[in-house]
């Protein structure tokens, strides 16, 4: 216990700074095993040596070492952060692939590199887990030992009451006209009451110049280091719990328009993605029907036409088919059916289109989704009619749905509103080979017009297609004609999506933020106390306090152990060790 | 007063706010540089009184900054921080209200002229390019994790505000105490406190702003998994935020590593409140992500 160290604030690890009583043994541990790198270390690879002949295991010693100790584990956070940001910066392919392709046609070379980098799936990239697993190691390296450690520091006592005081950050000191016996007494049943501190007295007989005294010693805050290995625990329970949910969760997205509806099962779905261990029975059987879909938007000048709800009545059928349930799904209240949540993730309109060939057969029925591109639904689609009589030519249209169309001088024609007050379908007219036959999956909603030509007008400008609900209208080129239905039925983009492991993750969520909350705020103190008989008959009473880290509240702390002490005659408090006019050193110190 | 005249006044009130923080910004560095010469008695007199219009301006402007909050929310008819805009508002409000909070502990007053003077940067830039109308809000927005999660990450900003204003000092007083050349005439350093000390107030408002900014995205997560169907997607603004929390981690951890606390663990703080306001405006204006709720076109 020498005066060695300056009083210098630490942060999360949870050693009393210079307290002699050095509560982690091992060397090269995190939090204080700095001492072979001193200051100089700059990389932030631990600092040290590589040991000469050592042998494997000193290899697998010193490795470990360097791994837990808290240099590398810095250097990994740094590491963490910087390599999650080209993940903001480059587009990503899980939540936008099409992005993806966009980039690698606009740069293909640095593109072919960035992705055999795995620069457009960086979160799962193995750089990116290299580092997170690491850190993890490094973390379980360091929580292992020091939970072992708290362990005994939970069983253990307070440490013995130092014999010098004046090194310490706070102290204070007074005189009382009761006995040491009495003051030690009460100071200890008065800090005992508050339940925050362990407490512990104890004599000291006469040695040298120091007269026989009694001493108090006391701790709190043994939950600043609770919370702090919660904290960590919590961050690993909550990536084992993540990992579990990717393996167990399955997500279907489908598109159904209204009246119509879908079962939940994996060939029902226009997307399905699924865990490892994802077994179908897991699907719980039920299906679904869009009764009607509703929205509202603004009509007011400030915000005309933002989005203000959107709400989808759907009819739940379970498994038997006998109980039927209302229920409405809205953006941010999904629907829970037997644990699985369906989401409202997009809407639209699907326009009833029924396309005749030249021969005035039926080549297309069905309702087509446009998919809306901006506020107004201006929404673009595609209707592929490949299924026209032999010796024909397929037939292709693209263009876009209107809402609420206002056509200028110039023909051109837009949306102006987001409700269908006055629908238009635009098209142009493609025909020859949609490409549908060779095996290659289409983007249904795009045309490729690779082996299509344009079908002109009678000026010879690209043929446009104008037609409005109840409408027929005959295709340019004698092809045949398109009829719009009366209705223009809505669609909505459902999402359905089942991952067990959510109230885990939130738990350990929850945990870790708890944990956080309790290491960062708990103040961890020791305060001692010492008395002594002066030759005049009063007694001496002497008090030191030392923090774990930075802590405003310790002298507080300090002078309210002293105001404990009883039949005080006169007390002084300070937190500045360096004053001459210490009373502990013209008041017969007794060290 | 109907809602367009309401939401008018609120914009008059958020002005008049940074007239007031103009001529706190102004007092409170006539304040520090008059603490150079502190044993000049009638300097001393008119440095007391520098600091008084600094004192009251400040009030003054947080207290008009909170009726223009107010105001917003009754014109919008909604929790008045669903915009960049009204991020700006509140987000300085709550700075300077830890700075005036603090004040009332323990003396800070030399941290003033920094906090006066990023709060009426960010209400300029709030007034002059991300101002948006007064109105309701998407269906996305509509939850009441509207208020919790975004009031929080608002108060989380704040208080790391305060907190980089402290680094910064420390950063700065450091250098002149190790003799830095060109520190050389600040001599209003030396009344600042000593760098422990900076170290320390920004520590402890650092590790509020840390368990503020960790609740920030756990609340996030929980309305992401309502909203958008799963709670972690890697948006920008999610990287982001987890990038925030990692260098703030960093800090935490740099802080107890010998060779790393002090200067180099101020660092930290520097680059941390850097990814703050680029996750705010870099991430907002330039990628295009799901939390594009800048109102700005």
């Amino acid at each position: 216990m020498g005066a060695r160290d300056t009083y210098r604030p630490e942060g999360i690890a949870d050693e009393f700074v210079d307290d002699g009583v050095r509560t982690v043994a091992e060397p090269a541990h995190r939090g204080r095993g700095e001492q072979a790198g001193a200051h100089a270390s700059t990389g932030g690879a631990a600092g040290g040596s590589a040991p000469v002949a050592i042998g494997v295991v000193g290899w697998l010693r010193w490795a470990w070492r360097q791994l837990t100790s808290m240099r590398v584990a810095l250097l990994l956070l740094m590491l963490l952060a910087v390599a999650a940001v080209p993940g903001s910066v480059l587009p990503q392919r899980g939540p936008s692939p099409d992005r993806v392709l966009e980039y690698l046609g606009d740069h293909p070379t640095t593109g072919a590199w960035l992705d055999r980098l795995g620069f457009f799936t960086v979160y799962s990239s193995p750089w990116f887990s290299a580092i997170y697993l690491l850190l993890f190691v490094s973390l379980v390296g360091c929580i292992l030992p020091r939970t072992a450690q708290h362990a005994r520091n939970l069983r253990g006592r307070p440490p013995r009451t130092p014999a010098r005081f004046g090194r310490f950050p706070a102290r204070a000191s007074g005189h009382s006209a009761a006995s040491p016996d009495d003051v030690v007494a009460t100071v200890a049943a008065a800090l005992r009451r508050r339940r925050t501190f362990r407490v512990d007295t104890a004599a000291e007989v006469a040695a040298g110049e120091r007269p026989a005294a009694r001493t108090l010693t006391a701790e709190r805050g043994y939950l600043r280091e609770t919370g702090n290995l919660v904290f960590h625990v919590a961050l690993l329970g909550l990536l084992v719990s993540v990992a579990a949910g990717q393996l167990l969760h399955y997500r279907g997205q489908a598109i159904v328009t209204e009246g119509r509806g879908f079962a939940n099962a994996v060939v029902d779905y226009d997307t399905f993605e699924k865990g490892a261990w994802f077994r179908p029975e897991q699907l719980s059987p039920f299906s679904l029907t869009l009764a009607a879909f509703t929205s509202e938007f603004a009509s007011d000048a400030v915000a005309f036409a933002q989005a203000r709800d959107f709400t989808a009545h759907v009819t739940i059928t379970g498994a038997d088919g006998a109980g039927t349930e209302q229920a409405t799904i809205r953006v941010n209240h999904p629907l829970t059916v037997d644990g699985a949540k369906i989401y409202l993730q997009g809407n639209g309109f699907a326009p009833e289109v029924t396309v005749r060939d030249s021969s005035g057969e039926v080549a297309f029925a069905g309702r087509v989704p446009f998919i809306p591109e901006d506020d107004m639904y201006t929404s673009r689609g595609v209707v592929k009619v490949p299924d026209v009589a032999p010796g024909l030519e397929q037939i292709g249209l693209t263009g876009y749905f209107l809402p609420t169309a206002v056509v200028e001088d110039d023909g051109r024609a837009r949306s102006v509103f987001p409700q269908p007050d006055h629908p238009l379908l635009v098209l142009q007219v493609w025909t020859g080979d949609l490409g549908l036959d060779g095996g290659v999956p289409q983007n249904a909603y795009q045309l490729d017009t690779a082996t299509m030509t344009p079908v002109a007008d009678e000026t010879g400008a690209r043929a446009q297609v104008i037609v409005a609900p109840g409408q027929t209208v005959e295709l340019p080129g004698g092809l045949g004609s398109i009829e719009l239905g009366a209705e223009v039925p809505r669609y909505v983009a459902l999402d359905l999506r089942y991952d067990p492991s959510l109230a885990w993750v939130l738990t350990f969520a929850l945990l870790a933020l708890a944990g956080l909350a309790v290491s960062l705020f708990t103040p961890r103190r020791r305060v001692w106390l010492r008395a002594w008989a002066m030759p005049d008959g009063r007694t001496r009473v002497e008090l030191a306090g030392l923090a774990r880290g930075d802590d405003g509240g310790l002298q507080g702390e300090v002078d309210r152990a002293l105001a404990a002490v009883p039949d005080r005659t006169h007390g002084t408090g300070r937190t500045d060790g360096s004053d001459s006019a210490d009373s502990a050193d013209d008041q017969g110190d007794p060290a | 007063m109907n809602t367009e005249q309401t939401g008018e006044l609120s914009t008059l009130l958020v002005w008049a706010t940074l007239v007031c923080l103009t001529i706190a910004l102004v007092a409170f560095s006539i304040d520090l540089a008059r603490r150079v010469d502190r044993t000049a008695v009638a300097d001393e007199t008119e440095r007391r009184r520098a600091f008084g219009v600094a004192t009251a301006t400040t009030w003054l402007g947080t207290a008009l900054l909170l009726a223009g909050i107010v105001t917003r929310g009754i014109a919008a008819g909604r929790t008045p921080w669903a915009n960049m805009y009204e991020f700006t508002m509140v987000g300085s409000f709550v700075a300077l209200a830890v700075f005036l909070g603090v004040g009332r502990v323990r003396k800070v007053d030399y941290l003033g002229a920094f906090v006066t003077g990023l709060a009426a940067v960010f209400l300029t830039l709030g007034l002059n390019v991300f101002y948006v109308a007064a109105m309701g809000v998407q269906p996305a927005l509509q939850s009441s994790w509207l208020v919790l999660h975004v009031g929080v990450a608002i108060i989380a900003t704040g208080v790391f505000t305060v907190a980089f204003a402290a680094s910064v000092l420390q950063l700065l007083r450091s250098a002149r105490d190790g003799g830095a050349v060109r520190l050389g005439s600040w001599r209003w350093l030396d009344r600042t406190p000593a760098p422990a000390a900076l170290e320390g107030l920004s520590f402890r408002l650092n590790a509020v702003g840390f368990v503020l900014w960790t609740f920030t995205i756990i609340g996030g997560a929980i309305w992401a998994e309502h909203a958008w169907g799963r709670y972690w997607g890697w948006d920008p603004k999610e990287v982001w935020s987890f990038v925030i929390w990692v260098v703030y981690a960093a800090y935490l951890h740099a802080r107890t590593t010998r060779g790393w606390s002090g200067t180099r663990a101020a660092w930290f703080v520097v680059v941390g409140y850097a990814c703050l306001l680029f996750n705010f405006t870099g991430v907002n204006l330039v990628f295009n992500g799901l939390h594009s709720y800048s109102g700005v076109e």
